[in-house]
């Protein structure tokens, strides 16, 4: 009897143990999701504005310009765009006219990039730039029509 | 011809892999002798033919056969013949064809070391082995056949992704695959058990060193993976919790708790239904990974053009692989009887204790990598996990780790004592705990982190150090004959821990002794970062092989040192494609690393990043510690003896023992 009590004892430490381990893990993942949003969204105020988030889009011809190391450009999804700034040294396939995705927070009316992530390819567009794009262009339709 | 002739070898190939599982499975199931001796014959010509296969399309792309899709879309011309042949697994079709080629090593090996092993158990394990070479060469030959021709032939090739032209590309992807593939092994063993329902000492003897040498390639394939990043990105980092390193590191954390936990299976008969799981887990791992990396639903250097039917296929063989070996599992698993009891406090609880964090670990990290997959799948938003969640939840989860590390050897199994085990180690405790906390208070004030890591890496040594002390008093001699008395089991142990141990230190002091700038540097110009001075020389052109570059020159001093670090930025000839290649200054307590960015006016003004690197070396020397303790205790004594005696011992193993 005296075995079976600690076992059980055991059992329901672990189990606690467990309990206690997964809601500091999911708590940590809720706190550390980021979330998408395309040019669009963010000027219908649907993105946070106290949270990091990322955006996608191209990188609007001729919107380039530099300042130092920072650098501002736009990025559009053909429909919306956003003027971004990043401090720091772009990613090589870092192009006007080309696919971009960036992370960061809003700032001042601006989009304050802390990361822009490269496509490691030249054919390459990010998934999440070329939905932005898309779904900015399928809205536009709808609305011709 | 050569392209048509490696064509059909695959066929015969797949031919072959039919042969090599169907019959010999069913000849296993009803004692048909004739059946079960299709096995060997047949997967030696598999190989035999998955490697004219291989060898063909390496011939088209050192030969520049661009009559070949593969061939003109990832090589050029231009290109230096080492990277030709290593683009040979440059895109997704030679990828899966060096995995193919691999498995069929694998499968090779098994038949050549097997002959002491139960007959039935052999033909099964390369019976199961068989069948995932089916499932893998009708993908290639039905989705991904790299043999097809282009008609007209191309002109020139398009060259290989620049990333991957780096002395890392020809290492990297056949040692990540020789561990991916290698848990195929564990993974045939654990079906076979599971089928005949036999799984004794024995066969944990049998599994052992197969798990220990695949877990090795991939250790080492993850440090390879690593360090090129850390070379070739020009980010300076060394590992960035992105989809595809966790891709190859769950299959890795799998195996780590695999080897320990057949461990307990060969000494004390005790954990087999979960080692079975484990074997089933690890591999199925390396599958996923394969799928993720693979099918193109991740963004990164590793995912090819994207092609829905390819990610079907895969996704398919993989629910197929997973599924039917688990429903096997939950039908045959209760067979498998528990062995010996144990107490809390033993090395059994303890390594059980290690496969729990090493599961919970590899759970969150599973965690952030497939949910944003499944929310994107399901339609509900694009979202990412980033580095901060595996920080903050991966690094605590994995800290009891390195203090089990430091007891477990040293207890004894079944039944250990705790204040015997106090006593032994108290001492270690204290010295590793107060360098804990003395050390970053002499670099830069209390750091929790810090503490942690190197509290944990000198307790790792400090007990390794206990523990061949204890182990030396068994054996006579002198000190030297001592230390070459001690099995090869117990070295290979204490050397991948204390790789860990090197590796723990490395990743602390980088982590958090790391100094970066990102500046503005017109030539002659001049600044400062953790002790050395920087002054820019201005940037020349050059032409390589198959690119432009332009060539920086940075002159550094410090600590009584003076060096000239030259970084690059070139511009690829076929496709235009930059890249930065950086320059790094190594020694084995710190890195200074430059890399250019671009070029910010006409007078030779750039973007410059400059780092300071401490200790970075380690975690790669670590790295390889571990997988080269794991070769060490790969080759001990007992696995050979295990060989020896295997027919024998077959003889007095009983059903279900």
């Amino acid at each position: 009897m005296k075995s079976r009590h600690k076992k059980l004892l055991v059992i329901v430490i672990g189990l606690c143990g467990i309990g206690i381990i997964a809601a500091l893990v999911m708590n940590a993942f809720r706190s550390n999701l980021v979330f998408f949003f395309t040019p669009t969204q963010v000027a219908n105020n649907e993105a946070p504005t106290g949270r990091a988030f990322r955006i996608g889009g191209l990188v609007e011809k001729g919107s380039l310009k530099r300042d130092g190391v920072t650098a501002h450009f736009i990025v559009t999804d053909t429909s919306k765009s956003i003027p971004v700034s990043y401090t720091g040294i772009l990613p090589d396939l870092f192009k006007e006219g080309k696919g971009v995705v960036a992370e960061g927070r809003l700032e001042n009316g601006g989009f304050t990039a802390t990361q822009v992530l490269a496509k490691h390819d030249e054919n390459y567009m990010p998934p999440e730039a070329a939905s932005a794009v898309e779904q900015a262009q399928k809205a536009q339709k709808t609305l011709v029509k | 011809m050569v392209p048509e002739l490696g064509h059909f070898s695959l066929i015969v190939a797949l031919l072959m892999a039919l042969i090599q599982s169907v019959p010999p499975l069913i000849g296993a199931h009803r004692g048909n002798a004739t059946l079960m001796a299709l096995a060997r014959p047949a997967a030696q010509g598999q190989f035999l033919f998955v490697a004219i296969a291989f060898a063909c399309l390496a011939y088209s792309f050192v030969t520049n056969d661009f009559s070949v899709e593969n061939v003109a879309r990832n090589s050029f011309s231009q290109l230096p013949k080492i990277y030709c042949f290593a683009a040979t697994w440059g895109s997704h079709e030679g990828s899966m064809l060096l995995w193919a080629l691999v498995l069929g090593g694998w499968t090779m090996a098994v038949t050549v070391f097997s002959r002491h092993l139960p007959d039935d158990m052999a033909t099964r394990v390369v019976g199961v082995m068989g069948l995932v070479s089916f499932g893998l060469l009708l993908f290639l030959l039905t989705t991904s056949n790299p043999f097809v021709r282009l008609i007209p032939a191309a002109a020139d090739g398009n060259d290989l992704n620049p990333l991957l032209q780096d002395p890392g590309m020809v290492g990297h992807p056949p040692m990540l695959y020789m561990g991916y593939v290698g848990f195929s092994v564990a993974f045939a063993f654990a079906i076979a058990a599971l089928l005949s329902g036999r799984m004794d000492a024995a066969w944990a003897r049998w599994t052992r060193p197969w798990t220990i040498v695949a877990w090795c390639f991939l250790t080492a394939g993850i440090t390879l993976g690593s360090w090129w990043a850390y070379n070739e990105l020009g980010w300076g980092g060394w590992w960035f919790w992105d989809p595809t390193e966790n891709a190859s590191f769950m299959p890795w954390l799998a195996g780590t708790a695999l080897i320990h936990s057949l461990a307990v299976t060969e000494k004390r008969g005790a954990f087999k239904p979960w080692t079975a799981l484990l074997a089933i887990t690890a591999f199925s791992l390396s599958l996923l990974g394969t799928f993720l990396v693979r099918s193109g639903v991740l963004s990164s250097v590793h995912s090819f053009a994207s092609d829905p039917t390819r990610g079907l296929f895969i996704l398919a063989f993989l629910g197929v692989v997973i599924g039917g070996s688990l429903a096997l599992y939950a039908w045959r698993a209760p067979r498998l009887m528990a062995g010996g009891g144990f107490t809390w406090f033993s090395r059994d609880a303890l390594l059980l204790a290690n496969n729990v964090v090493l599961i919970a670990a590899l759970g969150s990290v599973l965690l952030g990598t497939l949910y944003p997959l499944l929310m994107d799948a399901l339609g509900l938003g694009k979202i990412s996990v980033g580095p901060p969640y595996f920080n903050s939840v991966f690094v605590p989860l994995m800290a009891p780790i390195f203090f089990l590390i430091g007891i477990g050897p040293l207890a004894r199994w079944k039944d250990a004592s705790l204040p015997d085990m106090v006593t032994r180690l108290k001492w270690a405790l204290a010295v590793s705990v107060a360098a804990g906390l003395l050390l970053p208070l002499t670099l830069n004030g209390f750091n929790g982190w810090v503490t942690l890591g190197i509290a944990a890496s000198l307790w790792i040594v400090l007990t390794i150090i206990i523990g061949f002390r204890e182990r030396m008093k068994y054996v006579g001699g002198t000190f030297l004959r001592q230390l070459a008395g001690l099995p090869r089991g117990f070295w290979g142990m204490q050397v991948a821990h204390l790789g860990l141990a090197v590796g723990v230190a490395g990743i602390t002091m980088v982590a958090n002794y790391q100094q970066e700038k990102d500046i503005k540097m017109a030539p002659g110009d001049h600044t400062e970062l953790a002790g050395y001075s920087f002054t820019f020389q201005g940037v020349h052109n050059e032409d390589g092989p198959n690119y432009r570059a332009a060539i920086g020159a940075m002159d550094v001093t410090g600590f009584g040192r003076h060096f000239t670090l030259h970084p690059e930025k070139r511009t690829y000839n076929a496709s235009g494609m930059p890249m930065t290649e950086a320059a790094i200054k190594y020694s084995p307590t710190s890195d200074v690393y430059v890399s250019l960015g671009e070029p910010l006016d006409m007078a030779g003004t750039w973007a410059v990043r400059v780092y300071h690197k401490p200790y970075i070396n380690w975690l790669w020397i670590g790295g390889f510690m571990l997988a080269i303790g794991g070769a060490i205790a790969a080759s001990d004594r007992r696995y050979k003896l295990a060989r020896k005696t295997a027919s024998v011992a077959s003889d007095t193993v009983t059903q279900g023992a």
